[in-house]
């Protein structure tokens, strides 16, 4: 792990990743890698990104010490790599602005994008507001229905939002559907997929755009304590703000990295979403081949989260490697003991944590209580919970 | 020589063209996948390609989206597809049945056991969607080995320098994607095609199909005349979806037939 430098050419990340997809698509990734090697180490696209990333964005986003949580558990100090204080609410808008900008140097006026819970979305509609593209957005129907508030701020922002009707009509569907789309309008049209999955090079190159997070954390924990955390934690859907804070730290080999995934209603009921941790069989989706949840001929199946964001029945490849190398742990965390932590987080802190992240603070919640005082835990707190505000109030029972 | 170089140079011969149906295997049950292949070789199909259903078919149209939903609906997946097949073998030895289908089902049940159950069905190619040659170095090579055809599609898109790398791995034909879009899209250009068509044959021997925008007599006839075969999908699945048990049969036919005549 000292001079990790994956993926390699062409895309693999040991036997991960790769280039699996119709011939129809071999061509427009052939030029986004192109074009992507071209600017990722040019100083003037840099520029403009780390601009928009700082005054567009809001970055850098704090680190902070959780200090009545950190009390209450008794254990292992606990920060928060404050993501959800980024325009949008999520670390998925470091990579939207980033393919965007992209989009535009490659002259193509129409972004696509595919979302789960809408976060993605409204983080593609937000930049192509601001760089004048025309954007559509693919949604799973049931997502539509579920994740209604998500889908006006979509339109608000001036996007078109899709609902896809096939298969399971969830977030894996509309990712074919958007790379249907791509393949139709290839020539005018960027996709920004949303996660650290898909073809190469988008797993490589959504990693980069979001390593920016790892990499203020790098600074500002050396700056808060002198030292880097005993562990660096995060929830792994598709994986991207999880490869976004680990990736710089995977030199660090004194700091645990640790994945944690959405075990739903339990990993024995098989109504999940932790292909890693359930070390689900190894198979190939969008583009890329990695551990998958699937049936025994080879279909996927369905996946079950209360977080829409963590319902992916794969993972991106990176993080598939990782656990086979042992450098990054994965473990699971189910609905109930995220929403318990989600309540804890509002009450004890005043932070209303997205559900996806509320997975990773409730095996943080779990890790601190087994350490000492002195060690340091490091959660990237992914992002905001404004957006899954109904769903808690349906579960309690609640209308609002 | 295999089945399937065999029919073209047959068909080379009388100056005809090979007519490649397109079907889902299950679809809209096995009793009928079974009926329509026979079919569609009864009203003049030469070669037969069936659809190993899939979850998530990210290179199809809505058309064979949707066959391959009803297909899964119906318990079919990799294993029930080479049943199927297996029964059309035992009852036709003559028409090369090509397997087009995506690389999970594939690798679900690994490359091994999908060889052994190739050679049970004696099934003469395969198209694997999303297996660009430099994924699928080991997987061609082995069925290569057992005399299986490994069928590549092109692209619109498929530069000269990367088509020259894709015949080398070919066999049986090359499948020339007529647009740039998913199976069953409307907006095929004839002279576009005809263009890349002839730019391929100045690069190989091997026959050249044309699909993914092929619905109907006149755009068969005019692709016909610069290709060596018609492949034709989403427009049989669209009639499988209109009609009944009882018609069915008779209006695949039909279409069948109106296309075998001008081609």
């Amino acid at each position: 792990m000292d001079n990790y430098n994956f993926p390699d050419q062409n895309g693999h990340f040991g036997p991960y990743g790769g280039t699996f997809v119709a011939e129809t698509l071999i061509e427009a990734l052939d030029e986004l890698k192109e074009m992507y090697n071209q600017f990722k180490d040019d100083k003037e696209f840099l520029n403009e990104f780390h601009h928009d990333l700082k005054h567009f964005v809001g970055r850098p986003s704090p680190i902070y010490f959780a200090e009545r949580l950190t009390h209450k558990i008794g254990g292992a100090k606990i920060y928060f790599k404050r993501e959800d204080l980024n325009h949008t609410g999520a670390h998925k808008v470091n990579n939207t602005v980033g393919q965007a900008l992209l989009a535009k140097k490659m002259g193509k006026p129409r972004v696509i994008a595919e979302t789960g819970a809408g976060q993605h979305g409204v983080a593609t509609a937000t930049i192509a507001a601001r760089l004048g593209l025309e954007c559509v957005v693919y949604m799973g129907a049931e997502d539509v229905k579920r994740q209604s508030p998500n889908v006006y701020r979509m339109k608000l922002l001036g996007a078109k939002v899709v609902p896809v009707e096939s298969g399971s009509k969830t977030l894996k569907d509309a990712l074919n559907e958007a790379l249907r789309d791509w393949v139709t309008n290839v020539s005018n049209t960027f996709y920004i997929i949303g996660t650290v999955a898909g073809p190469h090079p988008y797993p490589m190159m959504v990693r980069d755009f979001n390593s920016v997070v790892g990499k203020e954390a790098i600074g500002q924990m050396d700056e808060l304590e002198g030292k880097q955390p005993d562990a660096v934690i995060a929830c792994v859907g598709g994986g991207s703000n999880a490869m976004g804070i680990f990736y710089p730290y995977i030199p660090y080999k004194e700091t645990r990295l640790i994945g944690v995934e959405a075990a739903g209603h339990g990993i024995e009921t098989g109504k999940h979403a932790a292909p890693l941790t359930a070390n689900s069989p190894v198979g190939v989706l969008h583009g890329n081949r990695t551990y998958m949840m699937q049936n025994e001929e080879g279909q996927i199946i369905e996946t079950h989260s209360v977080s829409a964001g963590l319902d992916y029945p794969g993972v991106g490849p990176e993080h598939s490697w990782l656990k086979d190398t042992g450098r990054a742990e994965y473990v699971a965390v189910n609905d109930d003991e995220a929403l318990a932590a989600f309540h804890n987080l509002c009450k004890t802190e005043g932070i209303i944590p997205a559900l996806e992240t509320s997975h990773a603070i409730a095996y943080a919640e779990k890790l601190a209580k087994e350490l000492p005082k002195d060690k340091t835990i490091l959660v990237n707190l992914s992002g905001r919970g404004d957006k899954d505000i109904n769903t808690v109030a349906n579960i309690a029972g609640i209308k609002i | 020589m295999s089945r399937i170089s065999k029919i073209f140079s047959l068909l080379k011969s009388n100056n005809k063209k090979a007519l490649i149906p397109f079907i889902t295997a299950g679809d809209p049950s096995v009793e009928m996948t079974k009926k329509i292949l026979h079919q569609l070789v009864d009203s003049g199909a030469d070669m037969i390609e069936l659809g190993i259903p899939f979850s998530d078919p990210m290179a199809d149209g809505p058309v064979i989206q949707r066959a391959s939903e009803r297909a899964l609906a119906n318990n079919v997946g990799i294993r029930k597809t080479f049943e199927i097949a297996k029964e059309f073998r035992n009852t036709d030895q003559d028409t090369p049945l090509i397997l087009m289908g995506y690389a999970n089902p594939i690798e679900a049940i690994g490359f091994d056991e999908f060889l052994r159950l190739c050679k049970e069905a004696d099934v003469d190619g395969i198209i694997t969607v999303d297996y660009p040659p430099e994924e699928s170095k080991e997987y061609v090579d082995k069925l290569k080995e057992n005399d299986i055809d490994t069928i590549f599609l092109l692209a619109p898109t498929t530069e000269k320098e990367r088509i020259q790398q894709i015949i080398k791995q070919a066999t049986g034909f090359l499948y020339y994607v007529s647009l740039k879009g998913v199976t069953g899209a409307q907006n095929i250009d004839i002279d576009q095609v005809k263009h890349r068509v002839a730019e391929i044959k100045s690069l190989t021997d091997l026959p050249v199909g044309v699909g993914f925008g092929v619905r109907d007599p006149e755009t068969a006839k005019a692709v016909a005349s610069f290709s060596d075969s018609i492949v034709i999908g989403s427009r049989i699945i669209q009639e499988i979806e209109k009609s009944n048990e009882n018609n069915m049969l008779e209006n695949i036919s039909k279409i069948i037939k109106s296309i075998r005549e001008v081609i």
